[in-house]
């Protein structure tokens, strides 16, 4: 029989561990459901986790959609994690990440056509400050009415994806579109656009600044005091206010730096690698990122880690929609599974396995 | 005579502790037997079995000379075990009736049951009416529903532990009257409690335990309390000693201090009056829930009054947040050790930050100085006897005691001028408490302003040098302890604010 018996202290080996075990547990379940999909489980495995990076046909285009991809992930998790660490869960990083692409699109485009070295700098603060208000939003709700910021933020995604959607018809259409939606295309406006920085990498100015948010977080986390506040807000609400922590200071900062760090994800996007504001151009990394953040435990490292994990599964996804006709849901499936044992082997973290013969207890 | 309940070489482990090591334990019908140890000795552990929440992994347990082997609370009580625990379950916002038949397997109907119950409460002389809320209900009082609860079971075995330590001397001789009316009908009762006169005039026999074993029995009112102290912790005892010593200027002054009630059954303070001076400490006593948690919250900055109702050294700071509080000299231990005075998850380490911050400089431009951090938490684990590995195990590892002296230590080493403990000893075995409370006392002798408030009273005159009482957030006029009895006490926290009136 199986025994669970809680453990003194968290053990940290089995806390390291679980994210290898989640990631071989999930190859194994997912393998099982490409079987039944009549597809071959190790082909499709092989597909997602080894093409990108080194099949010789594919990998001269996908090796650097990992850093495209990973970036924007990343840098959402990183200040998601945040919040999570002081129980603050802002769920609407996607609604902050489409108000920082528009805000910092349209500082960029109200520019146009001038060309100088300030015009993508005042976009990229364009952008912080977009996402920055998005959040203040429920953090602002939530010091004065006590409002839930989960709902507050989740319904804010879906009032950006409108205004996304009312920017790219309207007020920043491109007047020389000849009437198609969508406005100008960034990477025809060298000011505005955030270029490829050594070629065949994908490192973008979006992905240095995830790698600065990574250092920055891990340095805030362990070192600073007010890292330290949100630390013990999180595990004990109490104890924090005894000790003199303002909750409300912490609410602000840590809805206000994730929402930031959206915005900048957006801005990054919407000048780089998706080019212009389209009503396409939500595609869920604000939500994905949610899963890299608690797939990295976390930890800024963990995050960075996760993230660019979490960006193979989707380019090797897409190669398996592409080559093995796999259906796109089984690929999110897929997805759901790595957070699902992810979250089930928080188990032995907390508790010990025991095998029992029946009768001795 | 076939006894009641016999457990014979019971033994329990859990990962890394034996709880209980071939433990054996004999009640006789219609005796009070006493179960005595230290914390972590084994007792609740030993309870837990006995009303089935917990499996033993080797012995025997019989009733009545049946082997008795519950496998959950139903079926202890099914046997005849009712248990009074010290941490009532009660939903504030129901009334007593309904908290009752909550309780019960098949509850009668309401009307049948607010009879019966008011029907045992007056066959037990504990007045209780049925249709009041839970939540109106004083300490004592929500007591008296947990065991009109049990006595509705008819039980064979009543188990009560630490039952006194939220009720007023007179309610204590309610408790004890209705007790021994039980005992004359036959029933027996297991007592666990520290308080060791308690047990001498209640009890007819006595278990002792210590790091899970047996350390022998004793009739207790044939053995001294010093005696059944020192088999409980297994050496001498030693007793603070109150030194007689001048005292300075006041440091601490509360004046016209209210506040309402932050929660819908908290209490409101009312015109809180208080000085303390250097080198004094001063005890306030009461029965919980009449503002010691939100005298505390007061006084620690959680709750913020008018600038002057508070004032430390001519300072107002009734405003000011708790770090300021704090840097001033204000330093506060509040009564509840996980989750309030340190973060269960956290180690000792960051639990010593949480307060120590600013005193202790333990950072610099924000920056956390973990070395100096790591240094001042194993100071307070070497001064104040923490039993731990070292100062990286999170504070929830730590049993209660141990905790309690490292918050109550993190405290002290930061030189406070006014330190304010809430419950300072409770929860905590013989020997750790009088070493926490020697530290206050030697703390007040070093200079600084100690307030003790507590509900053990015989705490409160052992150290304190002067008492006053907290009655429904008021608090009575102070009184230098060594001219009171325990019989004005008694009418002190019971709310009887005229007490020159009532002595006159």
């Amino acid at each position: 029989m199986l025994k669970l018996e809680p453990r003194l202290q968290p053990s940290k080996t089995w806390a390291a561990l679980t994210p290898l075990l989640a990631v071989f547990a999930t190859m194994i379940a997912g393998g099982i459901m490409f079987a039944t999909l009549g597809k071959d489980p190790f082909e499709a495995i092989r597909t997602i986790f080894y093409d990108p990076l080194f099949n010789e046909q594919f990998a001269s285009y996908s090796r650097p959609q990992l850093l495209v991809k990973a970036g924007p992930l990343i840098l959402i998790a990183i200040g998601l994690s945040l919040g999570f660490r002081a129980g603050i869960w802002n769920i609407g990083a996607e609604g902050q990440y489409i108000i920082g692409a528009i805000s910092g699109a349209a500082v960029g485009l109200a520019l146009y056509p001038l060309d100088s070295w300030i015009v993508f700098p005042l976009m990229v603060i364009a952008g912080a400050f977009g996402g920055f208000i998005w959040a203040m939003i429920p953090a602002i709700l939530k010091i004065k009415f006590n409002t839930n910021e989960i709902l507050v933020s989740l319904m804010l995604v879906y009032v950006a994806g409108q205004l996304l959607a009312s920017m790219a018809l309207g007020l920043l259409r491109n007047p020389e579109g000849g009437g198609f939606p969508g406005s100008r295309n960034f990477q025809q406006y060298p000011s505005g656009s955030n270029p490829e920085l050594i070629v065949g990498t994908g490192m973008h100015w979006g992905v240095m600044t995830a790698f600065i948010a990574v250092i920055a977080t891990y340095v805030l986390l362990s070192k600073h005091h007010l890292g330290f506040q949100i630390r013990v807000t999180g595990q004990s609400p109490r104890a924090a206010r005894f000790a003199g922590v303002n909750p409300n200071l912490i609410i602000a900062l840590c809805l206000g730096i994730s929402g930031a760090l959206s915005g900048l994800a957006g801005l990054f996007e919407v000048s780089g690698p998706a080019g212009q504001v389209s009503i396409d151009f939500a595609s869920g990394y604000g939500f994905t990122a949610i899963i890299v953040a608690f797939l990295g435990r976390l930890h800024p490292v963990g995050i960075l880690l996760a993230g660019l994990l979490m960006a193979l599964t989707y380019i090797g996804g897409e190669l398996a929609q592409f080559m093995l006709g796999l259906p796109s849901a089984a690929i999110q499936a897929f997805q759901g599974m790595l957070l699902f044992f992810l979250l089930a082997g928080d188990v032995l973290t907390n508790y010990r396995l025991r095998f029992k013969r029946k009768g001795t207890a | 005579m076939t006894p009641v309940l016999d457990l014979k070489n019971v033994t329990k482990a859990y990962p890394g502790v034996i709880a209980n090591n071939a433990v054996n334990l004999t009640i006789q019908a219609g005796e009070v037997h006493a179960l005595l140890g230290e914390n972590g000795a084994g007792k609740s552990t030993l309870v837990k079995m006995i009303y089935g929440l917990v499996k033993p992994d080797a012995g025997q347990m019989s009733m009545s000379g049946v082997p008795f082997a519950p496998s959950e609370p139903r079926a202890a009580r099914a046997n005849g075990v009712a248990m009074v625990f010290q941490h009532f379950s009660l939903f504030e916002a129901l009334s007593v009736a309904e908290n009752i038949a909550l309780g019960m397997e098949s509850p009668p109907k309401m009307g049948d049951l607010a009879a019966k119950i008011t029907q045992v409460s007056n066959d037990y002389g504990l007045p209780l009416d049925p249709s009041r809320l839970v939540g109106e209900l004083s300490a004592g009082e929500r007591q008296r529903v947990e065991i009109i609860r049990c006595l509705l079971q008819n039980p064979k075995l009543l188990i009560m532990d630490e039952p006194t330590s939220v009720l007023t001397p007179q309610e204590v001789d309610i408790l004890f009257a209705t007790l021994r009316k039980l005992k004359s009908e036959g029933t027996s009762i297991l007592y666990i409690s520290h308080k060791l006169e308690e047990i001498r005039s209640l009890c007819d026999a006595a278990t002792i335990l210590r790091l899970g074993k047996n350390v022998g029995t004793c009739i207790p009112s044939e053995t001294s309390a010093r005696d059944m102290a020192e088999m409980m912790v297994g050496s001498a005892l030693h007793v603070p000693q109150k030194q007689i010593k001048p005292t300075g200027p006041e440091v601490l002054k509360l004046t016209h201090l209210s506040l309402p009630a932050a929660t819908p059954f908290g209490t409101s303070l009312r015109d809180i009056n208080l000085t303390v001076c250097q080198g004094e400490v001063f005890g306030i006593g009461g029965v919980a829930g009449n503002g010691q948690d939100e005298l505390l919250a007061a006084l620690s900055g959680e709750i913020r009054s008018a600038p002057d109702a508070i004032c430390v050294d001519g300072q107002n700071l009734g405003h000011l947040n708790p770090t300021k509080r704090r840097k001033i000299g204000l330093l506060c231990a509040p009564e509840e050790r996980l989750g309030h005075a340190a973060a269960p998850d956290m180690s000792l380490v960051e639990n010593a930050i949480l307060t120590a911050v600013d005193r202790k400089q333990l950072k610099r431009n924000g920056f956390l100085n973990w070395p100096a951090a790591k240094a001042f938490a194993e100071k307070v684990i070497e001064t104040f006897d923490v039993r731990t590995p070292n100062a990286q195990n999170a504070a929830r590892s730590l049993s209660g005691g141990n905790l309690q002296k490292f918050v109550i230590g993190r405290e002290i080493l930061q030189n406070p001028r006014v330190l304010v403990v809430n419950q300072p000893t409770w929860g905590v075995d013989a020997a750790a408490a009088a070493a926490i409370r020697q530290a206050l006392m030697d703390l007040a002798t070093q200079g600084a302003a100690v307030v003790v408030i507590s509900q053990d009273l015989d705490e409160l005159m052992e150290i304190s040098d002067r008492f006053a009482a907290l009655n429904e957030g008021r608090l009575s006029a102070p009184r230098p302890t060594n001219s009171l009895g325990v019989e004005q006490i008694g009418l002190m926290l019971g709310g009887a604010h005229d007490l020159e009136a009532a002595n006159a």
